[in-house]
């Protein structure tokens, strides 16, 4: 092994975990490397050509207003912006944009090289190098050893990779990648847990062999809302997708090949995300169906290529060929990459701690895929988090955690290291309890704060932050104490089409009824100054939702003094004779870091609970360790 | 922020008085909901430290007891809070229904131990002090989870579980039409939402009414006496209440009616009706009593068939008998002490259990008591974890139709269904609370398991 040099933090992979890491950390100032295998592979979109979604929309805004890059980067290389869930509440209004997948990795791979105290580079990492249960390197495949103080792994779905088409099996990563195969042992001998994982794509198919005028057209939205609460100015949409359907024909060929899918025949041993079923899942569970619908999508401006969402499948190729071609529109499709499914290692979830260092080995972080979910805005969102304690480690200060009430990264943190995943983990709206207070239109209210604590936001981020949010409040203030009369409010409300009310009120009362919204009490109060569209959303939002907000906020106070009742991380367990077996054995594997967060591990009881409070009550008191005994 | 929790701070069952001790910032104001002083000038919300007022348990508008009221002022108490103990009179029901209407009135059920515990954070016990009570907590927290199982599975958790098997799919759908957008899943229509939600908030009221804290207990069961005339029925009624109560002459077909007597047998209390005697009569209004003896014993929870040991076995007492068939009875031989004429032989198929006593010695109240107790089961059943578990159930149950009824709510004033949503994870993670499972993970499997969704 030949010394190259040395690092603060290293961290294993450029998909978008390692981005976001590898620039949390070199942003904190610590000498960061990040390394790919690849470096045309820098943040590349292996599956659908889209970011956001719901649930993954509000990831986004939350890593933009921590200060991470996902969101600025997904709004300069869209090619069509969408606000899904419009009418279904603004709790779960979702923003999804297409993109264009080579300009984001270019605009990925560009932003990381100007990155300060940041150098990117391409190898493969061939193990992790441990002392005394702390990491001190990696060693490359060309026999380079680099110091480090910290190691991120976020190796996706390369870690072990295998790639499964009907019968041909092979080591690969995703896009004809090269797998990295030799970590895994290196992990296994750190005492990490892994597993098998499987997802799976769809085929990119030519342009010009779809006929789109047998295929419904899906615009994009005419005012587009960016991703990243810095983007100004106003944004276009550049395509069209398409939606198509399966048939009966379809689901025949399926059926009649199911004996040739891996999936099937036994070859793939990895458990496959639920959300993300391949179309021989979807035939077969659902066989009541008989149509499925798949989107299609360009890949970018500068190619024919077009993603078929919808449609993942491992069969064989020719099976491929016969099945996409019975879909109207598809009758001369001309596949260019065959749809796949792909096998990978990753880790238990349970073995880390909420801050994404593993218990086994001090320095050494997971994030992403490794760590179990599936998304390229889950993995980046715990990238941000595991860079930022990562480089924390390195300059010695406490390391930070996201509450799950904070955050939708936080609620993904937590379930993942409490609960541990069954199948790739996918955010879901439905998976926060405190979704009316989490919601997209306030992810800069409730982390930029914390970002600019950590470090992660600029100057320029934060006084724009501080502007909108000081114009908030003074409108708040406004609408409160603005009082309209009934005659005021007649001509709008005529000129509008609504029944105009017989009393008049604060505008803040009036924004409670369902039919009244900001822009129609601003056409009588003028609007607020100062104020975009975005915070009078908000405002509008807030007042309306009041009573279930407070709600939940009564929720969240509640379980924040718990939260905040810390239990040391090497707590005893076994002298506690009041808990359950399966409680204390349970307890002491996911090694909870607060009495909330051991009230959530599965199989812990009220009971239970209130054993442990008093026994961490009383740490204050006493220390529960023999260390008394020891020093005699 | 923490929330004011009460509870019965005295030992179930009989004694003169019991306490509900309610701790926490709101403990005033709780207690005052149920509590009327009866001096007028006084009020419990301005009553200082270590003062005592005297007033009724006024609740719905009704006087149910009278009640004092102890008022501690925080830190000066034994949780180191504000803390108002309520002293009522003892037994099970009239504890339980004052506690029921604390909660009601906004207090939470206090969690095992959570007095101690809190008493402990604020520095008002030693941890040893706390040790020990936590070790016995830790103990009767087991046997409450096995109460909570094994009522699980009974016709309540029926109901319980088709209650969260509705709204878990209610839940999956709503869920599955907001993650899944794309999707061809439908949305959910405004009449399946309404009656699901409705249908539940009554389920659950009638739960809450009829369950409530504990209904066994508190209003006990309904016993039967029945027996042909003069075989001591009346007497034996005498032994259980400990008093003459029933007209007891040695002429048959003295009881014309049924008398109704509530009695405390070990564990249960015993809501007892001496009947007439059961014989072919020509006198109409015997004939009616007659008849409502039967009808009581179709309805009785537990029948308590006396014989008269001293006669011979006739064709009325084997009719008796068959109609105890299958059903919760006990045979008893009354006047065993007098020479034996019956042949027991004859009936005991027809029975869970036969024993033999003299109504007229007190002596044989135990054996008496424990054949009742195992009849009904009730010996195994530790009545603070029965209890403990109920209270557990009769919150969450609250929980839920308040979250279910804020659900209902949110679609009529004109809310999204986002509200909606999350009104409905409420009442789920309430009622899933039960058996500690996890509420949103039973929604996420829902929605993949009914909808085809994903990319």
């Amino acid at each position: 092994m030949d010394y190259l040099g040395s690092y603060d933090v290293i961290i294993i992979g450029a998909g978008h975990a390692g981005i976001e890491a590898a620039h949390a950390a070199a942003k904190l100032g610590v000498k960061t490397a990040l390394f790919t295998l690849t470096l045309d592979g820098v943040g590349n979109l292996p599956c659908n050509p889209s970011i956001g979604g719901t649930a993954k929309g509000h990831l986004v805004r939350e890593i933009d207003a921590l200060g991470g890059i996902m969101g600025i980067a997904a709004d300069a290389t869209f090619l069509q912006s969408r606000m899904l869930n419009l009418g279904k509440g603004p709790a779960v209004h979702s923003l999804r944009v297409q993109t264009d997948r080579k300009r984001y990795h270019e605009y990925m791979k560009r932003f990381l090289e100007e990155c300060e105290n940041l150098e990117l580079k391409q190898a493969e990492i061939t193990d992790i190098t441990i002392e005394n249960g702390q990491v001190t390197g990696v060693c490359t495949n060309l026999g380079a050893f680099y110091k480090a103080k910290a190691v991120v792994v976020a190796t996706g779905t390369y870690l072990g990779g295998r790639i499964f088409v009907g019968d041909a099996g092979f080591a690969s990563g995703p896009d004809g990648q090269h797998a990295a195969n030799k970590l895994t042992e290196s992990l296994k001998q750190a005492g990490i847990p892994l597993r098998r994982f499987k997802t799976g794509t769809p085929a990119r198919v030519h342009r010009r062999s779809v006929d789109f005028s047998k295929l419904e057209v899906q615009h994009g939205d005419t005012e587009i809302v960016p991703f990243s609460f810095l983007t100004k100015g106003e944004l276009k949409n550049k395509v069209d997708c398409y939606i198509a359907f399966t048939n009966p024909e379809t689901h025949k060929v399926i059926q009649d090949n199911l004996h040739r899918s891996p999936l099937y025949g036994g070859q793939i041993e990895g458990i496959g995300p639920r959300y993300c079923p391949s179309i021989e899942d979807k035939v077969v569970r659902f066989a009541e169906k008989d149509c499925h619908q798949i989107f299609v999508e360009p890949c970018g401006l500068d190619t024919e290529e077009m993603y078929l969402q919808g449609m993942s499948s491992s069969l064989p190729e020719f099976v491929q060929n016969e099945m996409y071609r019975t879909i109207d529109g598809f009758e001369n499709l001309e596949i260019m990459r065959p749809a796949y499914a792909i096998e990978y290692d990753c880790c238990d979830p349970t073995c880390l701690k909420p801050t994404l260092e593993t218990k086994a080995v001090q320095g050494l972080y997971g994030a992403g895929q490794f760590n179990g979910t599936s998304g390229y805005e889950e993995a980046a969102a715990q990238g941000l988090l595991a860079g930022v304690n990562a480089a924390r480690q390195v300059q010695g200060k406490e390391p930070v955690m996201l509450p799950r009430h904070t955050s939708y990264l936080g609620t993904l943190v937590d379930d993942l290291v409490t609960k541990g995943a069954m199948d790739p983990y996918r955010m879901m709206t439905s998976r926060s309890e405190y979704r009316l207070t989490l919601r997209q239109d306030n992810a800069d209210e409730r982390l930029t704060p914390i970002g600019r604590e950590w470090g992660l936001v600029d100057d320029v981020r934060w006084e724009s932050f501080s502007a909108t949010h000081a114009a908030g409040i003074k409108e708040r203030k406004r609408l409160e104490t603005t009082t309209i009369r009934a005659s005021e409010l007649e001509p709008v409300f005529k000129n509008a089409g609504l029944e105009p009310p017989n009393v008049g009120g604060t505008a803040a009362a009036l924004l409670k009824r369902p039919e009244v919204t900001y822009p129609l009490i601003a056409e009588v109060i003028s609007w607020g100054e100062n104020l975009d569209k975005r915070t009078a959303q908000r405002i509008e939002t807030e007042i309306k939702y009041e009573g279930y907000i407070l709600r939940q906020q009564r929720q969240i106070q509640e379980v924040k003094r718990q939260e905040e009742t810390h239990i040391p991380a090497d707590f005893d367990y076994a002298p506690l004779k009041g808990l359950r077996l399966e409680a204390r054995e349970k307890l002491a594997k996911i090694r909870p870091l607060s009495i909330a967060q051991a009230a959530r591990v599965p199989g812990v009881s009220p009971a239970d609970l209130a054993v442990l409070a008093v026994a961490v009550a009383s740490l204050g008191n006493k220390p529960q360790t023999k260390e008394n005994e020891e020093t005699e | 922020m923490n929330r004011t929790i009460a509870a019965i701070a005295t030992p179930p069952g009989e004694g003169g008085i019991a306490v509900v001790r309610i701790s926490g910032r709101q403990a005033h104001e709780i207690a005052s909901k149920v509590f009327q002083p009866v001096s007028k000038s006084r009020t419990l919300q301005q009553a200082k430290g270590y003062t005592a007022l005297f007033g009724h348990f006024v609740w719905q508008g009704k006087v149910c007891d009278e009640l004092v009221a102890l008022s501690f002022r925080a830190p000066h108490s034994y949780t180191g809070e504000d803390i108002v103990e309520l002293s009522c009179h003892g037994g099970v029901a009239a504890p339980m229904l004052l506690l029921q209407a604390c909660i009601e009135s906004g207090a939470s059920p206090a969690g095992a131990g959570e007095f101690t515990r809190r008493a402990f954070e604020n520095g008002r016990i030693s941890l040893t002090q706390a040790e020990a009570v936590m070790d016995l907590i830790g103990a009767t927290g087991r046997q409450s989870a096995a109460v909570a199982v094994s009522a699980l599975e009974g016709a309540l958790a029926k109901r319980i579980t088709a209650l969260r098997t509705q709204l878990t799919a209610l839940a999956g759908h709503l869920a599955a039409w907001v993650d899944f957008p794309e999707e061809d899943v439908p949305e959910l229509e405004q009449q399946t939402l309404e009656s699901t939600l409705n249908g539940c908030i009554s389920q659950l009221q009638q739960m809450i009414q009829g369950y409530g804290a504990g209904a066994v207990l508190r209003r006990g069961v309904d016993t039967a006496i029945v027996g042909s005339p003069n075989v001591g029925k009346s007497t034996l009624l005498n032994l259980l209440s400990g008093f003459e109560r029933a007209i007891v002459t040695p002429i048959a077909g003295t009881t014309r009616d049924v008398v109704e007597q509530q009695v405390q047998v070990g564990q249960v209390r015993l809501n007892l009706f001496d009947t007439a005697g059961l014989r072919e009569t020509d006198d109409i209004v015997e004939a009616e009593g007659i008849r409502r003896s039967y009808a009581q014993m179709e309805r009785a929870g537990l029948i308590l068939a006396v014989y008269d040991a001293n006669r011979e076995l006739c064709e009325q007492d084997i009719i008796l008998a068959q109609k105890c068939e299958n059903r919760p009875a006990l045979a008893i031989l009354n006047k065993s002490d007098l020479e034996k004429q019956f042949d027991k032989e004859k009936i005991a198929p027809y029975f869970r259990e036969v024993i033999e006593i003299s109504a007229k010695d007190d002596s044989f109240l135990p054996h008496i008591t424990n054949t009742i107790e195992t009849l009904l089961g009730v010996s195994a059943i530790d009545p603070d974890a029965g209890m403990l578990a109920s209270q557990r159930q009769l919150e969450a149950a609250i929980r839920a139709v308040e979250a279910l009824q804020d659900a209902a709510n949110a679609r009529q004033q004109g809310f999204d269904l986002d509200a909606v949503g999350v009104c409905v994870d409420d009442a789920l993670h309430a009622l899933y609370e039960l058996t500690g499972e996890e509420a949103s993970e039973a929604i996420v499997d829902e929605v993949f398991s009914k909808f085809c969704v994903g990319k």
